[in-house]
């Protein structure tokens, strides 16, 4: 692996999240300086800041596209307890020559009392539905039900997790015999002897979301939480970040009898657990195909694993900072560098050709405990993190606030 | 350790300031930037994109690709009934077009030449298992010596054309090269050239060149069999030797060499070792001078001397090495494992491994998950193809050979492959309809509908919603058009409304545009009759929009001013419906006041102006007409006086 280029994002304060766009031909990132930046690629592979502005009145966490089918749609959450939602709109032409777009805020959600952790579009089959999960332990689930008026939200759902929540992640499958499914990870540090990770399925006849399954095992916070896609497959896959990363496999259980309305069990299985990186996992993340999860964690690595055609996982690869002040400007290729690497060129083939290896064949050996790299670091900080924590408000009931807007005089009915 | 070690890239400049990492997936390449994910302290803005260092970017490999694609797609259909007899020279010939594939490239990349190598070799024993023969074996591993050592040809050339050939610091190694390669009718002609030059040596050169001109070769194709050619080989052997043991050849060492080389001494051939070049060159060159019988059992006992007695002790063997020894073994998956992790991508192994597994080889070798392993290969071969611009369309094939996941995956990568033009989005469009991937096809086209829409693009936000059958989104862009009619008085893509057809159907909006549409052009051919025929029925059906009613009314008065069309509205045929629509649109408000029922449909077409201006666009439209001729309601009257 190599670091084709890089880009100044030219953010005031710490980047939080980096988004590809579904097409990966754009990207968003946000900060700790409250903004939200667009990336557009050029046919040369460079990436030109197309727009940036002010989004929250404080750190924005998370950034994320909708689906292409809705438009180009962003939505970001915040420190400042609020998610938002952003439209691009087609500005005039001069706008377009110089390379800038317009966003404009069409809602915001503003239900939370405390820090929105993260934010999600559900799949896309499912409409145009957007979740948010919060430090107070709640998570929504808002929709549009005019997918043409991207300003009417509805809030659907609230679901009281009860445990301060971190993250959250749609199972993407679209089968028809998965019901709509959200899991909800929770970085909780009061509660000590509770499943960190819960399940929860939507039921047709109730028109709710249930808590299908909590994971009782993992008990340390989790920060990070994403299902694998689908691939056809009758179960579902799920990785977790938490003190290790940890991939379970559920497998849905046949019903007892077919008119119950409870919502699904599961059998669930470790199908991974790898505690490499030694240390706190704070992300990971699938690739399309869900051949690859990478995750990153305190020991400074983003690690990739792989599963070989027997189902034997394997780091492939990893990636770190050489600790060094970049030279050279944005845009430019930086040179190649891979660990005691003396030509840089036939090293890296060594890299590529060694990882391709390990991709799919079997190792023996478990994962090894971190690696010689974590004498190296400095010991994990002790320091918590800052995101307030409002207990009382988790156990308060959940109370749906539907807000509603009266249809435009504007807006055409569809038929009459 | 090492091996994980090895995989550690590193990012320049990340880790100076926090030393945490954060990362986004993208297609073919991964985006790591710093951060603190316990959210304190000041970062380093920069975001690094990283990118596997695989060789697909490159154009040698990129034609590689290419080339080897039409192949496998030939290899995929050979069927499976067909009998093994018929399917032999097929294999055979599918392999030797990928050898010359890589060999077209080999020339230019330097890595491929051991791909080469491996590829031509483990050909070959799809070749020796199909026609287990041991004669035939140390032909092909010949040929493959001669494929793999090319250099002498240049030599020769260059030796015959400098002045004086017999002189040329290369001419014997030239001449040994040949021997070594069994190329003895090259070999031959070179000599002469020398025998004619000196001829006091010609008896001892004659002798050298009959030597030559009888060694057995195996000939498979004829009647001849395999123990009549190994004894008449051990004749001619037993013949060099006695040459060699009286010293015939003692007068010139050259040809001293040569034929000591033929009675197989193994020193001679390793004095030679620059003209061998590898070990397996000489392992070659030993059997066929030792044991040109060797069977393919046997062979592992003299691949392995062969290399330890070539290598030096000091010089480790390098992993082509150790590849070609695991394929002397037999040993396949070793050679499949080996190879992947040896090159640097998945073309080699992904290729040959579907190739093995087409011709049963890896379950005979006791790899139950045969077709598991050459659908794992393929599909990651496949996968590093879709994040190439052009490359991904390779990849479908591919994906259409994986019976188990082959499909969804080309699910998942074909709907991110980026739709920048109308173009590339109709060719992805078309691989999703011969696939019936439904839901890709509806997607592709609701993404390129809502792309169009929001750049105002209606005509062609609308045949993009009408190819993805979204009803809803069609209503709504008919809306749009509609609408744009009503302020400018004339319609956009008049190609696509006229020429709709059955796609009319979908939504009852997009009828209405349609058939709305159909009436201006009657108009304006000045068929009245029909014209009015249609308006009427549009008035009837009902799938007129609300807010187009008023417009509707509008358009029947020029009609009415027509005399055809007079008659046909004076029997009342007409008129009801037009009542009818007045009323209903003035019913839905609840007064009966007439000022009411003035205003309101006029509000719905927000001003009165625009009236005037649509009814200016019908071009034939006279105020003083208006009311005489309407034979409608009072309140009709008073709505059309107050709008002129």
């Amino acid at each position: 692996m190599f670091v084709a280029r890089s880009i100044a994002a030219d953010h005031k304060d710490l980047i939080h999240d980096v988004s590809y766009d579904f097409h990966g031909r754009r990207m968003a990132t946000c900060s700790s300086d409250q903004s939200v930046k667009v990336w557009d690629k050029s046919d040369n592979g460079e990436w030109h800041c197309t727009a940036s502005w002010k989004t929250h009145s404080g750190s924005v966490w998370r950034v994320t596209w909708a689906h292409p089918e809705f438009g180009q749609v962003l939505a970001s959450c915040s420190f400042d307890r609020t998610a938002a939602v952003w439209e691009e709109i087609v500005g005039e032409s001069n706008d377009k020559q110089r390379g800038l777009s317009h966003w404009i805020k069409r809602t915001t959600l503003v239900d939370s009392r405390t820090s929105v952790t993260d934010v999600k579009f559900a799949p896309k089959h499912m409409g145009l539905v957007l979740a948010t999960c919060s430090a107070d332990g709640v998570v929504r689930i808002y929709e549009a039900p005019d997918v043409m008026n991207l300003s009417q939200w509805s809030l659907q759902h609230e679901i009281s997790c009860k445990l301060s929540c971190s993250c959250i992640s749609w199972n993407p499958s679209s089968s028809r015999a998965h019901p709509p499914m959200i899991a909800v990870g929770s970085d909780d540090n009061n509660v000590t002897y509770s499943g960190k990770v819960q399940i929860y399925e939507y039921n047709e006849n109730t028109r709710k979301y249930a808590k299908a399954e909590t994971l009782m095992t993992v008990t340390d916070p989790v920060h990070d939480i994403a299902f694998a896609p689908n691939l056809g497959r009758s179960f579902h896959v799920l990785a977790i970040a938490t003190k290790d990363v940890r991939i379970f496999k559920l497998i849905p259980l046949r019903r007892e009898n077919a008119t119950s309305s409870g919502p699904t069990k599961f059998e669930v299985q470790v199908m991974a657990q790898f505690d490499s990186h030694n240390s706190q996992v704070w992300r990971v993340s699938w690739n399309i195909t869900s051949t690859l999860l990478a995750s990153s964690g305190d020991d400074g690595c983003v690690r990739l694993w792989k599963a070989n055609y027997m189902d034997n996982w394997k780091c492939t690869g990893i990636l770190r900072g050489d600790g060094s002040p970049v030279n050279g400007s944005s845009g430019q290729g930086t040179a190649l560098s891979a660990v005691g690497s003396a030509g840089a060129q036939s090293q890296n083939s060594v890299v590529g050709a060694a990882s391709a290896g390990r991709y799919f064949f079997p190792h023996l050996d478990p994962p090894r405990a971190g690696s010689r790299l974590a004498l190296l670091l400095p010991p994990p900080s002790l320091i918590e993190p800052t995101c307030e924590t409002d207990h009382t408000h988790a156990h308060q009931p959940p109370q749906i606030r539907r807000r509603y807007t009266p249809a435009l005089p504007t807006q055409p009915a569809e038929h009459d | 350790m090492n091996e994980v070690d090895k995989a550690i890239s590193l990012i320049p400049g990340v880790g100076l300031k926090q030393k945490h990492v954060g990362f986004e997936w993208g297609p073919g390449d991964i985006l790591v930037y710093e951060t603190n994910f316990k959210l304190q302290g000041p970062g380093f803005p920069f975001v690094h994109v990283v990118r596997k260092d695989e060789d697909i970017y490159s154009p040698i490999l990129r034609k590689l690709f290419n080339e080897s694609h039409h192949i496998f797609v030939g290899l995929q259909n050979i069927k499976d009934d067909m009998p093994s007899k018929n399917k032999k020279p097929q294999f055979v010939s599918v392999s030797k077009n990928y050898r010359s594939v890589i060999r077209a490239c080999m020339e230019e990349l330097q890595q491929v030449a051991g791909m080469c190598c491996v590829w031509v070799l483990v050909s070959c024993y799809c070749v020796i298992l199909f026609f287990v023969e041991a004669g035939i074996l140390l032909l092909h591993l010949l040929d493959w010596v001669r494929l793999h050592k090319a250099d002498v040809d240049e030599k020769v050339r260059e030796v015959l054309q400098s002045e004086s050939p017999t002189h040329h610091h290369a001419y014997w190694e030239v001449v040994i090269s040949f021997v070594l390669q069994g190329r003895m009718d090259e070999a031959r002609q070179i000599l002469m050239k020398q025998a004619n030059l000196q001829p006091a040596s010609r008896p001892i050169y004659q002798l050298m060149d009959s030597l030559l001109q009888k060694m057995p070769i195996f000939n498979p194709g004829s009647t001849q069999t395999l123990t009549e050619f190994d004894v008449k080989w051990r004749h001619w052997h037993e013949e060099c030797d006695r040459y060699l043991q009286d010293n015939s050849f003692a007068s010139n060492r050259h040809l001293e060499t040569i034929c000591k080389i033929l009675v197989g001494d193994e020193d001679t051939m390793l004095e030679h070792k620059e003209l061998l070049g590898t070990w397996y060159h000489f392992l070659v060159s030993r059997l066929l001078f030792f044991h040109p019988t060797v069977k393919p059992s046997e062979l592992h006992y003299y691949a392995q001397s062969s290399m330890d007695m070539f290598l030096d002790s000091r010089s480790a063997p390098e992993p082509l090495d150790s590849i070609l020894l695991a394929a002397f073994e037999f040993d396949l998956h070793q050679v499949i494992k080996d190879c992947s992790i040896a090159l640097n991508n998945w073309w080699f192994v992904a290729h040959l491994t579907d190739l093995l597994d087409h011709c049963k080889l890896l379950q005979s070798h006791n790899l139950h998950f045969g077709s598991n392993l050459r659908e794992f290969l393929v599909l990651e071969y496949a996968s590093g193809l879709f994040s190439h611009h052009s490359l991904w369309q390779l990849a479908v094939d591919y994906f259409d050979h994986c019976p188990e996941f082959g499909r969804v995956y080309l699910e998942l990568q074909i709907e991110r492959v980026p739709l920048e033009t109308e173009r590339k989005a109709l060719k992805v469009l078309r691989i999703c309809e011969q696939r019936q991937m439904n839901e890709q096809v509806r997607s592709i086209c609701k993404i390129m509908a809502k792309r169009a829409l929001s750049n105002n693009r209606l005509g062609s936000a609308l045949s993009w919603s009408i190819r993805a059958k979204d009803a809803a989104f069609a209503t709504l862009i008919s809306e749009r058009f509609l609408q744009d009619y009503c302020t400018r008085g004339s319609f956009s893509d008049l190609d696509l409304i006229d020429n709709l057809g059955p796609a009319m159907l979908l939504s009852d909006r997009l009828t209405f545009l349609g058939k709305y549409r159909e009436f201006h052009r009657l108009y304006g051919e000045m068929r009245f009759t029909e014209a009015a025929k249609l308006l009427l029925s549009l008035m009837t059906a009902k799938i007129a929009p609300r807010s187009f009613w008023m417009t509707l009314l509008t358009d029947a008065l020029p009609l009415l001013e027509q005399k055809e069309v007079n008659t046909y509205v004076h029997n009342a045929e007409l008129q009801r419906p037009i009542y009818n629509c007045f009323s209903h649109g003035t019913n839905t408000v609840e007064h009966t006041a007439e000022e009411e029922l003035i205003k309101t449909p006029f509000s719905n077409l927000h001003s009165a102006g625009k009236v005037t201006k649509h009814a200016a666009s019908l071009s034939c439209c006279r105020p003083g007409l208006l009311c005489w001729q309407f034979s409608l309601t009072a309140s009709a009257k008073g709505l059309f006086s107050s709008a002129y």
